[in-house]
């Protein structure tokens, strides 16, 4: 039988793991969902408001920024994220979620991102790159019709640069990258979600 | 160092457009419609099919003008189709920069025995599939997505849902067998053997499935998904209806919410005429243009 509403699997209830929202308008978030639950997370798709009640972490994966801005504004999304957000949960976004992060999405990070930078599908390409203070040696990151980052904030740190353009940075707890690791086995970067999704939780448990 | 047109590229654009809806277009005008209204990618052609089967005769690739002011027009990808075996026509369409190439039996085929070498070229490539011995013969080829062929034009789901069921049935029977029956397996589909070996573990596609082929409502797009599609082409089931952006909003919306019938049943109200339609089960057989291709 069909799941009648957005799934919510046997990790969710796991006393150790934390439950992370994957926006799951449009995109690759099962991607990113499969990257979570291999690392012991609870996962629920979000696609309505009620579907953030409770999550100490959220994903906004790739795809396209129009039709996920679009979803978005349908749903009435926008204003419960800022809420959120505001209060402290964490977020990873990637490639079409940086542009979600932007000042003109979503406007959660002190960025403002330029689409499709490096070009048209047939420019898109994968390499190893450096990410300040992530241990453990270059990433592998996909760039697919990639952004990458035109302007930040002083609060914005920029953690990797490809051809003199930031395509990784941080804000506070705000994660976002103009790659696609769940694309690849490297999980870093969820670690580094759920960690901040823990230490989230321990200071102010959810109901 | 830096690796262009890879596998992992290719079939990334691919996982990008899941959950999503690519609307056939034939103007900048109408590529801006689909946009608006939350398409994640726009097929350029001169002719939507329902066209195509009116009028008859040769059915070509488009011309490269109107695919350039399509992609001025949007900022989502375009994608536009070459015929079977036309491998020049997917030599244009790459030197025009498209996003996807569809080399599709929508158009009149060039080749009756071969299909185009997809592993030539930097561009990905979307091809349709009946069943699951022709979608792996494709990816073999280097295709980077499967649609379902459908019955492009017609309005009627039957066939897309047929080529659907098919395929996701077949990949269930090759996860029953025993490895040392999966070489025979790969006779029966025809299909290239470290392929099934991937499958048969796996259990999906290595690359994204979405459906293509007489979609015409909310209702089509969301069943489609509950049969294992990824995302749905929609072809003259938009523009050829009689309100193409309220009707476009709807299948996205559907497309999004297929799980939960409310919101099917609520992109669903009030949408105006779906698009005239005709009885699959009633074509002859050259207008059916699911046989095109092998």
């Amino acid at each position: 039988m069909l799941s009648t509403r957005a799934t919510e699997d046997a990790g969710s209830r796991r006393p150790s793991g934390v439950l992370i929202g994957v926006l799951a308008l449009q995109g690759d978030f099962e991607a990113h969902e499969r990257v979570l639950r291999r690392l012991g997370a609870g996962v629920r798709e979000v696609r309505v408001i009620d579907d953030l009640d409770g999550i100490a972490g959220l994903v906004i994966p790739g795809g396209e920024s129009t039709t996920m801005m679009f979803g978005v504004q349908r749903e009435g999304l926008a204003e419960p994220l800022r809420e959120l957000v505001a209060g402290g949960l964490p977020v990873l976004g990637s490639c079409a979620g940086l542009i979600m992060l932007d000042c003109a999405h979503l406007g959660l990070m002190d960025i403002r991102a330029q689409r499709n930078a490096f070009g048209r599908q047939i420019k898109s390409f994968e390499t190893d790159l450096d990410v300040a203070g992530l241990p453990g040696g270059p990433l592998h990151g996909v760039f697919i019709r990639a952004p990458w980052i035109a302007e930040h904030g002083d609060g914005v740190e920029i953690l990797a640069e490809v051809d003199g353009h930031p395509v990784a940075a941080r804000e506070g707890r705000l994660l976002a990258v103009a790659f696609h690791t769940e694309l690849t086995e490297d999980d870093r970067l969820h670690v580094l979600l759920l960690e901040w999704a823990q230490s989230a939780s321990a200071q102010a448990p959810r109901g | 160092m830096r690796d262009e047109s890879t596998f992992a590229v290719k079939t990334g654009l691919a996982e990008m457009l899941k959950g999503g809806v690519i609307m056939d277009v034939v103007n900048a005008a109408q590529a801006t419609v689909a946009e608006e209204a939350g398409a994640v990618a726009v097929m350029a052609l001169e002719r939507v099919p329902a066209d195509i089967r009116r009028d008859g005769g040769v059915a070509r690739m488009s011309d490269p003008e109107m695919i350039a002011g399509i992609q001025e027009a949007v900022s989502i990808p375009v994608m536009a189709k070459a015929r079977i075996g036309h491998f020049l026509e997917a030599q244009v369409l790459q030197a025009l920069e498209v996003d996807y190439v569809d080399e599709s039996e929508v158009l009149t085929p060039a080749d009756e025995s071969n299909h185009i070498d997809k592993w030539a070229f930097k561009v990905p490539f979307v091809c349709g599939a009946t069943n699951l011995g022709e979608a792996l013969r494709r990816i073999g080829e280097g295709a980077a997505m499967i649609r379902s062929k459908g019955e492009a034009g017609t309005g009627d789901i039957v066939e897309a849902v047929r080529h659907m069921r098919s395929i996701t049935g077949e990949i269930r029977r090759l996860q029953t067998l025993a490895d040392a029956e999966l070489a025979t397996a790969a006779k029966e589909l025809a299909a290239p053997l470290d392929i099934v070996r991937l499958l048969a573990g796996d259990g999906k596609l290595p690359v994204v499935l979405f459906c293509a082929g007489g979609i015409a409502t909310p209702a089509d797009a969301a069943l489609m998904m509950a049969l294992g599609a990824e995302g749905v082409f929609v072809g003259s089931g938009i523009f050829k209806s009689d309100d193409p952006p309220t009707r476009a909003r709807a299948i996205v919306e559907a497309t999004t919410h297929w799980q939960d019938p409310e919101r099917v049943a609520a992109a669903s109200r009030g949408l105006g005429p779906a698009m005239v339609s005709l009885e699959s089960s009633k074509l002859e057989g050259e207008q059916l243009l699911a046989q095109r291709g092998w």
